[in-house]
């Protein structure tokens, strides 16, 4: 195998548990967004944009729709002879079978794996971020410092800082301390979880960690801080752009509301830095005489009869007429009817909405997303009006 | 299915779509918001599973090659098979064959190297679904030498003219072909025959000094075979002139016609990584179909919109096709226009063409 300079290994083994029903059946980078996306798509295509073409992707929870999405990586164009995309999961060895248990813990039994590309650095990535990211300019900015590791930082506000991973740096941006969801940040400088290692430093600490019982095996909590004892150079790398962490229903739904401004701050349009995605295929939308939208992100495949307003239809959603949706997302292949009203919702996949249903729209709390499945009982069926 | 072979042929497909086939052949041309021609006969070969498919082409193909690739998008990139890319080139001084035998005598090897049985043929021009499993059974359960497919059209339009008829009697056999206007029987271009029974034709045309397969080899030998006729039913449209490729456009705005070609069926295409489209607040948008990467601030009726098209505020498109990438100012204005691929329509500029007759806009220009 031909040297690398880098490697990308991302991790996409969380359920996501915040996100409720949307990760019932799949992992978390496999959720839905931005009308044609599924979350996985921003790192992947984040690496193939940056000129990475070895991307190991470490699965564990519900791989199947994960793995299979991604295939052999054409869409990314990570189909490549040397590198390309590969899927990891867990897996059984001579000393036992064991799962991932913890971040630190994936990479530490996927060393073979990097090892055979004998790579220089190694860019850790997790799949459940929405941002357009040069990981290698942030590569170049790893070499002139000549740092054992950089770590991707967005400046977050004072007030939401407690939630992040938050590193206190000098002012050359040399981190002296790492401190996890801190009561009391002293900075507002928040990782990202993009971390570029040497591999030869990582490895090192990789088998010291693995060997350690008392470890949770985490990046954050175990493997930067014992980096930062022995003295390691450490570097924060300062992102500016638009990053979101989609962990919850009410931070998928808002991400998605980010697009439908006049100037999102996340330009899915840029032919410069496209995001690949697989693509379903679907013939062009049909929006049919009546029917109005406006301040919408509408995919291939939908029919909109009705009105679509400050949304996010994904493809093959049939919308009936004299229907009404205003600030919600509506995943694939969703069939609503005749005269529905909805209103701040997220629909799952292949939902089925019945004429004259109202979801959302006399809520008590205004700031709850719904959430609606198949199986879901909060809705409200109105009597059959006679017109 | 192993036992069918494709044979696409564009060898007569006259340009006859003005501005449009300057710079593409016909079956390159862009058609319902982000196909081309040759995705649907693509698209049904596919369906049917068929072992290889070739493509004769012989004029202004880049855009066609460029589209094409190595077949992925139809799934047609296989290890033994798939897709063949057939341009006219062949320097054998004793070659003596003409028209589109001599693509055929050219070719052999294509022919020969397949284990398919049988060969379907098909052109780019007339837009169909059909099942070509369905049509291989019933060329059997017939036991002819050559099946033909035909569509029975209730008002003959001027784009059928160029058609050839057939006439069939009630067992489904072909009793002349001929090319009289009135008769609604349209033959598709599109036939089934054994390979064997196909090389022999060939062999035997070329001999005498023939230039036209299905002319020479079917139409004017038919007391020779034994001629099935195969009714087929679903969506058609004939493409072969602005006109043409105008009113099919519009009809797609109609449900029926944009269920039958897409509902069942479902089309592949090259893809091309576009965002969804995203409509802006001051968005109006009415009996239209838009494809993907899209960004509309102004108002859309009655048209079909490529992927990538940009309409900015105040802008006004009626009754048009807006192909890809196209960019439409400020409060421009077309109605009754088609304009291909990244034409960028100045502010305020205003074009209007007649609903018969739209204002067809070339490539690339800047007005």
């Amino acid at each position: 195998m031909k040297k690398k300079e880098m490697v990308a290994m991302l991790l996409a083994g969380g359920q996501g548990k915040r996100l409720k029903g949307l990760t019932k059946s799949i992992a978390k980078p496999a959720v839905y967004f931005g009308g044609t996306y599924r979350i996985i798509d921003f790192p992947l295509s984040n690496c193939t944009n940056s000129g990475i073409d070895t991307v190991g992707v470490l699965t564990q929870y519900e791989p199947l729709v994960l793995s299979s999405y991604i295939g052999i990586g054409s869409d990314w164009d990570l189909n490549r002879k040397n590198g390309g995309v590969f899927v990891l999961p867990p897996h059984e060895r001579e000393d036992g079978s064991n799962w991932y248990r913890g971040t630190a813990d994936a990479i530490y039994r996927n060393l073979k794996f990097v090892d055979q590309f004998d790579p220089e650095h190694v860019l850790i990535l997790s799949g459940d971020h929405i941002y357009k990211m040069n990981y290698n300019a942030m590569l170049q900015y790893h070499l002139e410092r000549k740092a054992d590791c950089t770590i991707s930082v967005i400046d977050v506000p004072l007030e939401e800082a407690s939630r992040f991973g938050i590193l206190n740096t000098e002012e050359n941006l040399r981190i002296y301390e790492f401190e996890e969801k801190p009561a009391k940040p002293k900075s507002t400088l928040a990782s990202m979880g993009v971390y570029i290692f040497k591999w030869d430093v990582l490895r090192r600490a990789l088998l010291d960690d693995g060997e350690e019982s008392d470890s949770s095996h985490d990046f954050g909590k175990d493997i930067i801080p014992t980096l930062l004892s022995k003295g390691k150079s450490l570097y924060a790398y300062p992102f500016e752009g638009y990053w979101r962490d989609v962990g919850t229903v009410t931070s998928l739904w808002e991400a998605n509301m980010d697009l439908l401004s006049d100037n999102p701050p996340l330009n899915l349009n840029d032919p410069s830095w496209r995001i690949f995605t697989r693509n379903p295929n679907q013939p062009a939308q049909y929006v049919a005489p009546g029917a109005k939208v406006s301040g919408s992100l509408i995919n291939e495949g939908c029919i909109v009869r009705g009105e679509v307003k400050h949304s996010v239809l994904f493809y093959g959603v049939e919308i009936g007429e004299g229907s009404v949706i205003t600030d919600s997302v509506i995943m694939p292949k969703v069939k609503i009817g005749k005269n529905v009203r909805i209103h701040k919702a997220i629909i799952s996949e292949n939902t089925v909405i019945e004429d004259y249903m109202e979801i959302g729209t006399d809520r008590e709390n205004e700031d709850e997303i719904l959430l609606i499945d198949n199986r879901s009982k909060k809705r409200k069926s109105v009597p059959a009006k006679t017109i | 299915m192993k036992q069918l072979m494709g044979v696409i042929n564009l060898d007569h497909e006259l340009d006859h779509l003005n501005e449009l086939t300057y710079f593409r052949c016909g079956a390159a041309v862009p058609f319902a918001s982000r196909y081309r021609l040759i995705d649907f006969v693509l698209s049904n070969m596919m369906r049917a599973e068929l072992e290889s498919v070739g493509l004769f082409v012989r004029r202004k193909y880049r855009s066609l090659m460029d589209h094409l690739g190595d077949g992925k998008s139809w799934d047609m990139n296989r290890k033994h098979g798939g897709l063949f890319i057939l341009p006219p080139d062949w320097n054998d001084p004793t070659d003596t064959s003409l028209g589109d035998l001599q693509h055929f005598h050219n070719n052999l090897d294509f022919f020969k190297r397949s284990s398919a049985k049988y060969i379907v043929h098909s052109g780019s021009q007339h837009i169909n679904t059909i099942d070509f499993q369905e049509l291989y059974s019933y060329h059997l359960e017939k036991g002819a030498d050559v099946t033909l497919v035909y569509k029975k059209i209730d008002h003959l339009e001027p784009e059928h003219d160029p058609c050839l008829r057939l006439e069939v009697d009630e067992d489904g056999h072909v009793l002349n072909i001929h090319h009289e206007k009135n008769h609604p029987n349209i033959y598709m271009e599109m036939f089934i025959m054994e390979k064997e029974l196909f090389l022999e034709q060939v062999e035997y045309c070329i001999a005498h000094g023939e230039s036209f397969f299905f002319r020479d080899a079917i139409q004017k030998r038919r007391d020779k075979l034994k001629i099935a006729a195969f009714e087929y039913t679903g969506y058609h449209a004939v493409i072969n002139s602005v006109a043409s490729y105008y009113k099919s456009s519009m009809k797609l705005l109609n449900h029926d016609e944009y269920t039958d070609l897409f509902h069942d069926n479902q089309v592949q295409t090259k893809i091309k990584y576009e965002a969804p489209t995203r409509y802006l607040e001051s968005a109006n948008v009415s009996n239209s179909l838009v494809a993907n990467g899209c960004i509309i601030a102004g108002t859309v009726e009655n048209s079909v919109i490529f992927r990538g098209v940009q309409i900015r505020k105040g802008a006004r498109v009626v009754n048009s096709v807006v192909m890809q990438k196209c960019v439409i100012e400020e409060d421009a204005v077309i109605e009754n226009v088609i304009l291909d691929k990244d034409v960028q329509l100045s502010r305020e500029r205003i074009l209007v063409g007649d609903s018969k007759r739209p204002f067809v806009i070339a490539k690339s220009s800047k007005m």
